[in-house]
């Protein structure tokens, strides 16, 4: 169980924070890596080199890619404290079911958001909208997705929650106003440390994507 | 043996659950289901849906996507194909799919988020796209390739020793290669590849798997009619 733990990641990645919460709930020692994306390592090339992308999770020299496989490999690895996939089998399925969903959706409806404009925007909004609503639906009254505590699901969305202010100034809307249970259910896990320590600031996630749009030309 | 034979008291249970499946005759996800109860030794009934007037059953049971396949456990319904092929390995513990080694899981599962997301999308661009556009998916293709055939060094199957969750994913494949390349005449997995083409043989082969195809000429006859739609004769 014990052995060096290393996490190749970048900091605005909302997969990269997904390992990062993870690790933090199971008390992980690790060592953080930060990557130039522009200019990546030696090791992060030979430890991904079929996509050569963060999050690497390095454990005992071995890598472990995807964001979702690594939490689930932390899950069994240290599966003396904090589960995150419950033991019961039809819920893991429902467990994994909603992560597959969420990456499936989440992050190239977001991306949408601020990268268009006009028409195309408009429609980005609403099916980004669209997946938060589903998304709350399957909360319904719980604290978190994974009942009493932080679990799979809510490891697997909580990430984009930081990212959620700076779509909302890009696509000048307001998703508490469509969403006001799903932005409760980010504020709960706010609260947890695991994930406060793992989320970066808001304002700096604006900054890096009016940056990014800079860089590609989006107004 | 292939398989380790199904106790008796796990057949006992099986006939206490009832097992369904909603798939199509030919959809590829489902198929990797009817393989992993196979290789438990499940009893289930099978549903073949027709995709263009879909029951009022698959509708309930999987609203989000309203797709095949679902797999419903007592009442219950799991949807999309991985997620089911979890569910069965955790659910009947016979003849595992997954190791019990996290490395080892970790790898399997990797590989077949790989054919989901890099693979699947690729060969879909090699069936439909033409000119430079599939020129491109070939050579992506080619790129993917490399790195499954590299995995498989080594091995036997993807999942190592025996049959895991990742040649079930990858089991695709084994017969509809084979299609692809009757129906667009290109060559789509070539010599450059002995250990693919080698595991594609023995998996297509496979004594669970072997009649679980569907048949060849109807198979024939959808994806030509499906080619056509995508490359009119000008």
């Amino acid at each position: 169980m014990e052995g060096a733990v290393v996490l190749l990641d970048f900091w605005p990645s909302m997969f990269g924070m997904r390992t990062r919460i993870a690790l933090a709930e199971k008390g992980i020692k690790y060592e953080y890596k930060e990557e130039d994306l522009r200019n990546k390592s030696e090791l992060l090339l030979q430890m991904n080199p079929v996509h050569k992308k963060i999050p690497v999770l390095i454990h005992n020299g071995k890598p472990v890619c995807e964001s979702l496989i690594q939490v689930q490999y932390i899950d069994e690895v240290w599966n003396d404290r904090a589960p995150l996939l419950p033991s019961d089998p039809y819920k893991r399925a429902i467990a994994r079911f909603w992560a597959d969903f969420i990456d499936k959706k989440i992050y190239d409806q977001g991306s949408k958001v601020w990268k268009t404009k006009g028409e195309e925007q408009e429609t980005a909004k609403k099916e980004f909208i669209e997946s938060l609503k589903l998304l709350e639906g399957e909360l319904g009254d719980k604290a978190y997705f994974g009942g009493e505590n932080l679990g799979f699901v809510d490891v697997a969305l909580v990430p984009f929650y930081s990212w959620f202010y700076a779509y909302e100034k890009c696509g000048n809307f307001s998703i508490e106003a469509e969403c006001p249970k799903l932005i409760a259910w980010a504020m709960r896990c706010m609260q947890k440390e695991s994930v406060a320590k793992s989320l970066p600031d808001r304002e700096k996630i604006y900054e890096f994507i009016l940056h990014m749009k800079k860089i590609f030309g989006i107004e | 043996m292939y398989i380790t034979p199904v106790k008796q008291e796990d057949l006992a249970n099986n006939m206490a659950e009832e097992v369904k499946l909603f798939k199509t005759w030919s959809t590829p996800f489902g198929l990797r289901v009817v393989w992993a109860l196979k290789l438990k030794g499940i009893e289930y009934e099978s549903i073949d849906e027709d995709l263009s007037n879909k029951s009022a059953l698959l509708l309930q049971y999987n609203p989000v996507y309203k797709k095949v396949p679902v797999l419903v456990h007592n009442g219950k319904p799991v949807s999309e194909s991985l997620v089911i092929l979890e569910y069965i390995d955790e659910t009947w513990n016979q003849n595992p799919l997954l190791p019990e080694d996290p490395f080892e899981r970790a790898r399997q599962r990797f590989w077949a988020k790989f054919n989901e997301e890099k693979l699947l999308p690729t060969i879909m661009a090699i069936f439909t796209k033409e000119g430079k556009d599939r020129e491109e998916a070939m050579a992506a293709w080619v790129e993917n390739l490399k790195f499954v055939e590299e995995e498989l060094k080594g091995k036997k199957f993807f999942g190592s020793e025996k049959i895991g969750l990742a040649d079930l994913v990858f089991g695709w494949m084994a017969n509809l290669i084979g299609i692809f390349e009757e129906v667009t005449g290109l060559k789509i997995v070539d010599e450059r590849y002995p250990l693919l083409l080698a595991w594609m043989q023995e998996f297509y082969e496979h004594p669970v798997i072997k009649d679980t195809w569907p048949p060849h000429d109807k198979m024939i006859i959808k994806w030509q009619a499906l080619y056509e739609n995508y490359h009119p004769a000008k």
